[in-house]
This record gives structure tokens, sequence and C-alpha cells, in this order.
């Protein structure tokens, strides 16, 4: 809520939540979750646990039977999602759940958003929900803008990603429009840990915060808190999705949340410490 | 990949076929698409690039395929039936026509390493064969359970030089099998490009393989002219992704008193969930990056399909198919398992060739719902895409076929 009592957009909700960690001279964490995975009570587990342990917005996975832009983790985590019947309403469930105390954004494969009622049905469930906006891994700019036109007049943030092989004309006017952040992925290929960073990951960070007036996170294959440090040295978010699915994926039935939360913790930590060093530095 | 290319597709909307088709894709692969798109748009003007295609279509492939009047199958059809004969063709199928123009293309970019989706292993053999005439790398990914069931088509692509990577996601069949080619291009898009088997996926791949295949019907329409003066009553062909069918129907869509056939599979019947129809009984969606019709649940979801053909074993199907069906140029139809394997024999015993499954289902509606009053006057030209030799083992166990 915002001080006149008015709800704000999802997009206002993003940019506070950023703000934030700027403001602790930090950079924003932001855990990825497969909804319905490992189960449906689990995954409500893990996105209590994100927002207790240090997440400042949540992406949130709406499983999709065939997920291009995805690795095997989370192709696996989407499979075995759906085979234990997790719907889309399942999933804006867990949204509702948290989504006052840290922002939602929903990580959808447009078939779930034509798919049913078609995009403004979409928009207003997500919205209803709670979320504060959606990424939409096979929906690159400029493909379908009836899809962000449902978005916008929901008010919700239709965040663009920008990749390694984005030419810099597009990725400046992929900048331009884009609305509660810009989704940057750190290296060529589906989503999975890496074991290093890339290494022209601040030339590319540079090369969209230059043109881009809402915040860069950076996602695709970080994979400890050490990466994460390093990351959020550079970037304004940090976004951890394959480690966690594994871990939850891993756990033992009832340890999921902790499992997860010490990751969390761990990460969050290793973040506030490296944005304390390079003040220090500075 | 050139600045210059960025700036002369700056803007354009990519492909569409009225709503269909378009780029749902990873962000990764965007420049690619593009890249992809000018390449092909540059290579089609090029004297030297026509020239080593179309000699490799006559030398190599066996072009022009013959259009064989069949005289046994007429009657019983009860009109003249051409058969456009796909089977005659290097590798048994229309497959190679997109192959070999793809290596090519690919050739010319400047990708030297392949890759490829296979269902029944037709155009895995006939990627790895252009690519060993072209001295490109190849990996063709294929279910495991397709591995399995088309053993003789996996050693013919690892003697021709091919590494087939099993898929092991899902139903392991095609639909897997695209999904990751896919994912190996947006990891590998610098140096790889991919052939894609059928007039489907993200643009500009159905406008391409349309173009490389529309030679079956452009060859077709000549030599029916040739023979009969006027034009077919009707053009038919199976529609899995639809390669060969939009190949078949692209010289005759002008002609507009030519009435164009799409064969679907209708598996086990459209009214139960094992089936391929996807432009009979689907639903609008995306599916392996373009826009088109498509078997999903009522979230979207894609689901498994079913057809006793390999090749028509597939939930989605070509952009411009779904605009020709829509706006009733085209019209699609659905044949099931048991007409099939029928047709399969029937037009073993009537003509002496052995039809593959996938173009059995278009024998099978030409026979059966197709079936026209004798006195007709008009013709039909049928494209019979290709040979079945791929589908002898798995025909001779099935028990209702004897
Ligand atoms: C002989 C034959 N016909 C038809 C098909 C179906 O593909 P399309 O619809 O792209 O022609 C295949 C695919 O494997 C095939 O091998």
């Amino acid at each position: 809520m915002s001080a006149d009592g008015r709800t704000n957009t999802g997009t206002e909700r993003i940019a506070a939540a950023f703000a934030v960690a700027r403001g602790e001279g930090r950079a924003a964490l932001m855990p990825y979750m497969m909804g319905g995975f490992p189960d449906r009570e689990s995954s409500l587990a893990v996105a209590r646990s994100y927002v207790e342990n240090g997440a400042d917005l949540i992406e949130l996975g709406v499983p999709f039977s065939d997920p291009l832009a995805d690795g095997p983790v989370i192709h696996a985590a989407a499979v075995q999602a759906l085979e234990a019947g997790t719907k889309l309403g399942d999933v804006l469930a867990i949204c509702r759940e948290v989504a006052d105390r840290v922002p939602v954004v929903l990580m959808v494969y447009t078939n779930s958003i034509l798919g049913g009622a078609g995009p403004e049905a979409f928009a207003a469930r997500a919205a209803e929900a709670g979320a504060c906006g959606v990424i939409v891994p096979d929906l690159p700019f400029g493909e379908d803008e009836s899809i962000r036109a449902a978005m916008d007049a929901a008010g919700l943030a239709v965040v663009p990603l920008v990749a390694p092989t984005t030419l810099p004309e597009r990725r400046d006017e992929i900048c331009r429009v884009a609305t509660g952040f810009v989704y940057l992925v750190s290296s060529v290929g589906t989503t999975g840990e890496r074991s290093e960073v890339a290494a022209d990951l601040k030339e590319l960070v540079e090369g969209v915060e230059s043109k881009s007036e809402v915040p860069v996170a950076v996602g695709f294959g970080i994979g400890s808190p050490e990466q994460a440090a390093t990351v959020g040295q550079i970037a304004d978010g940090v976004i951890i999705g394959s480690r966690l699915v594994r871990i939850a994926g891993d756990a033992e039935p009832g340890g999921v949340a902790e499992a997860v939360g010490s990751f969390m913790t761990e990460t969050a930590a290793a973040l506030a410490v490296e944005a304390a060093s390079s003040r220090t530095v500075t | 990949m050139s600045r210059n290319v960025a700036e002369s597709t700056a803007g354009e909307l990519p492909g569409r076929f009225g709503p269909y088709g378009g780029r749902y894709v990873p962000e990764t692969l965007i420049p690619a698409l593009d890249e992809l798109t000018l390449a092909w748009a540059e290579a089609r003007e090029d004297p030297d690039f026509t020239e080593r295609f179309q000699v490799l279509l006559r030398d190599y492939v066996g072009r022009p395929s013959p259009l064989y009047l069949a005289s046994r199958l007429s009657e019983e059809a009860g009109r003249k039936v051409y058969l456009k004969r796909e089977d005659l063709n290097h590798t048994g199928a229309h497959k190679i026509n997109n192959a070999i123009g793809q290596a090519l293309l690919a050739k010319r970019m400047g990708k030297p390493r392949i890759i490829a989706e296979t269902g029944a292993g037709q155009h895995g053999v006939a990627s790895a064969t252009a690519c060993a005439l072209l001295d490109l790398e190849c990996i063709v990914y294929m279910g495991s359970e397709d591995i399995r069931r088309q053993q003789p088509n996996v050693e013919r692509m690892k003697l021709l030089g091919a590494e087939v990577v099993p898929v092991e996601a899902g139903a392991r069949t095609l639909k897997e099998a695209v999904s990751a080619a896919i994912r190996d291009w947006v990891t590998n898009v610098a140096d790889t490009h991919y052939i894609i088997g059928s007039a489907v996926g993200p643009a500009p791949f159905p406008e391409l393989v349309r173009d490389l295949q529309r030679v079956i019907g452009d060859e077709a329409r000549d030599q029916a002219l040739q023979a009969e003066g006027v034009l077919p009553a009707r053009v038919i062909a199976c529609v899995g992704g639809g390669s060969n069918a939009i190949g078949t129907f692209t010289a005759f869509v002008p002609d507009e008193e030519v009435e164009l056939i799409g064969v679907e599979a209708a598996g086990l019947g459209l009214d139960t969930d094992k089936h391929g129809a996807s432009l009979t009984a689907g639903n609008t969606s995306v599916l392996h990056g373009s826009l088109s019709a498509v078997l999903t649940d009522e979230e979207g979801q894609i689901l498994e399909a079913h057809s006793v053909s390999a090749g028509l074993d597939y939930p989605g199907t070509g952009p411009e198919h779904a605009h020709l069906r829509d706006i009733g140029r085209a019209r699609y139809v659905a044949v099931s398992d048991k007409d099939a394997l029928a047709a399969f024999r029937r037009l073993s015993r009537l003509e002496g060739i052995i039809p593959a499954l996938e173009s059995s289902h278009a024998i099978a509606w030409l026979l059966g719902e197709g079936r026209v009053g004798e006195g007709d006057g008009g013709y039909d030209v049928l494209c019979l895409s290709g040979r079945g030799d791929k589908d002898l083992a798995e025909v001779l166990g099935m028990e209702d076929i004897q």
C-alpha cells in the first residue's frame, strides 16, 4: 500500500523493492521457484522460506510442458509439477500467499497466457493474485503486442530479456520499453548452473544500464553465494534459479523450506558482505 | 553477424501467415533468426546458389520426380489419380529437398555444425546425407523410443557420419527431439545451423522449408498440365508438420478451382486423445516457436500426439496450413491408423508401390471418404511423400495387417 492507501501497481512495487536494496548498497536477491514443485505443499513452503530468508523479489515459475528456455533441472521440475496436476490456479494461490510481503513476478510461457481465456483474462487473474509482473521467456521483444498491452492495462510489468547475442540497436530498443526491470541472460544457453560467471558480464550489464530507466537483474547460471556476490557487484539484481530448484528437489520431504532457506541466508549474507566491502573500498 | 543484418531487419515484422507463425523463442535466438532470414533472402536471388541447388536436385536427388498415372489405383478411386513420386528421391522421401537446400545455406553462412531432429528417421537420414555430401558436422536428436523403433535408420545415420543423440524427456518421440534441438541451438548458436525437418518452427523456418519444398508442386503442376491439358480437380497430401503438403500445394494455391486437401492422422480416432490431427481437432497455440494449430489442454499445455506413422506423430503443424484452413483455401481431414494401414497394403498390391505410412494416410482418404462417383471427368494429384521400406518392421509386427 502507498501512503494514501491506494494499492500500488506491480511496476511500482518492483521499483520499490529494488530501491530498498539499493538503499542498503547491495543488489536485490531474486530467487526463482517452480510452482507446484516438488509438490504443492512444499512449494508453498519454499515461497514462505524465500520471504523469511532475504528475498527482495520472488520469481514464480508456472510449469509448462515444453519450456524451450529451460535446461534439464527446471524442465524436469515443470514436468513433475504438471504430472502432480498443478494448474495455473495453484501457482496463483502460492502467489497470493506471499505477494503482500514480497513482490512476485511470474515466469510464464506464452501458452499459459494464451491458453484458457486469453491475455486479458490471464492478466486479470495474475493481478488479482497480487503478481507484480511477468517474464515470458518465449516472447521476445516485438513479437506479440496484444500480450504486452493486456499486462500494461492490468498494471503488470512486462520484464523483457536481453541476451548476450542481442545486438546493440535491438538491446537499446528493448531497454527503452522495459517495465519493472530488464532481465539480462548472463550467458548463451538455457537455464542451468555454470561453473563460472561470464567474463564479459560487466560489459553486458553496462550496455543495458546505459540505456535503461529500470534496474538490471542478471540470471541464468548463478549457482553459488560467491557467484551471486560477484554478480551483485555489477548488477542491480541477482536471480538464482536452477540451483534452488535442485536444492528443493533433493531435500528430504519436510526439509524443503530449511534447505532452500539456508542457501538463501548464505547468499543474502554474501551479497551484504560484498556490498559492505565495496563501500569501504570506494 | 554483421551490423547490416540488424539494420535491414530492424522494425520488420517477422513472418506471419494471417495471425499464425511468428518467433516465440528465447531472445538468444533472435539474432540468428534475423541472420537466417537475410541469408535466405540473399541466397535465393543468387544465381550461383540456385544453380548449385538445382544441379544437386537433378543429379543427386533425381529430380524431377515422375508424375505417375496410377491406373489400377484410379479404377479403385473412381477417377484418374496421378502420384507425385517423392518416394523415388534419393533417401526415399521428400525430406531430402529441404535438407540439401538448408545444408547448402548453412555452408554459405559459414556454419560448420548442423543439428537436426528426427522422428521416424527420414529427416535425420536426409540431413546426415546432405552433411556427408557437403562435409558438415551433423548431430541428430532422436527420442529414445524412436531410436528403439527405427533402428535401421539409426544405423544409416551413423554410417553417414552423423552423431545420434538420444532424447529421454517426455514420451521420448518427435516433439521432445525438436525441443532438444532448439535447446542445443540456443546454446551453440554461433557456429550451428538447425535444419528443421518440416514447415514448422519460428520464422523464417516455415517459409524457408516451403520455398525448398515447393519444387514438388511446381513440377507436378507442369507435369499435370502436360499430361491432361487441364488442372487437377484435387491435390492431396498428408500433413505431419506439413512440409510435403505445403510443398505440393504452393504452386496450386492461386488456382482457385483446384481443391487442396491435407490429410492428418486420426490415430485411434478423433474422439479419443490418441491422434495427431491438430488442424482438425486442435487449438490455436504455440509450439516450437510458432503460433499455429496445436493439440493442447485447456491451460495451453501441449498434449502428446499419437499416430501409427512416426512422421505424423506430432502435436503441431505448420502455421501456413492453419492460415490456409482459416481462409478456406485448403481443407483438412483425418484418417485413422487402421485405414492408413489398410491403404499401405492396398497400394502395395495395386501398384507395386509400398508407400510410407505417412503417405498411406493420403491414399486412405482417397479410397475412403474422398472416393468420387464414376463418370466424374476430373482427376487428382496425390503426393506420395515417401516409400515404406522404413515401416516394414513396424507394420509386419502388427497382427492386424495379415
Ligand atoms: C515420408 C514422409 N511423409 C510425410 C512426413 C510428414 O512430414 P511433413 O508433414 O512435414 O511432410 C514424413 C515425416 O517424417 C515422412 O517421412
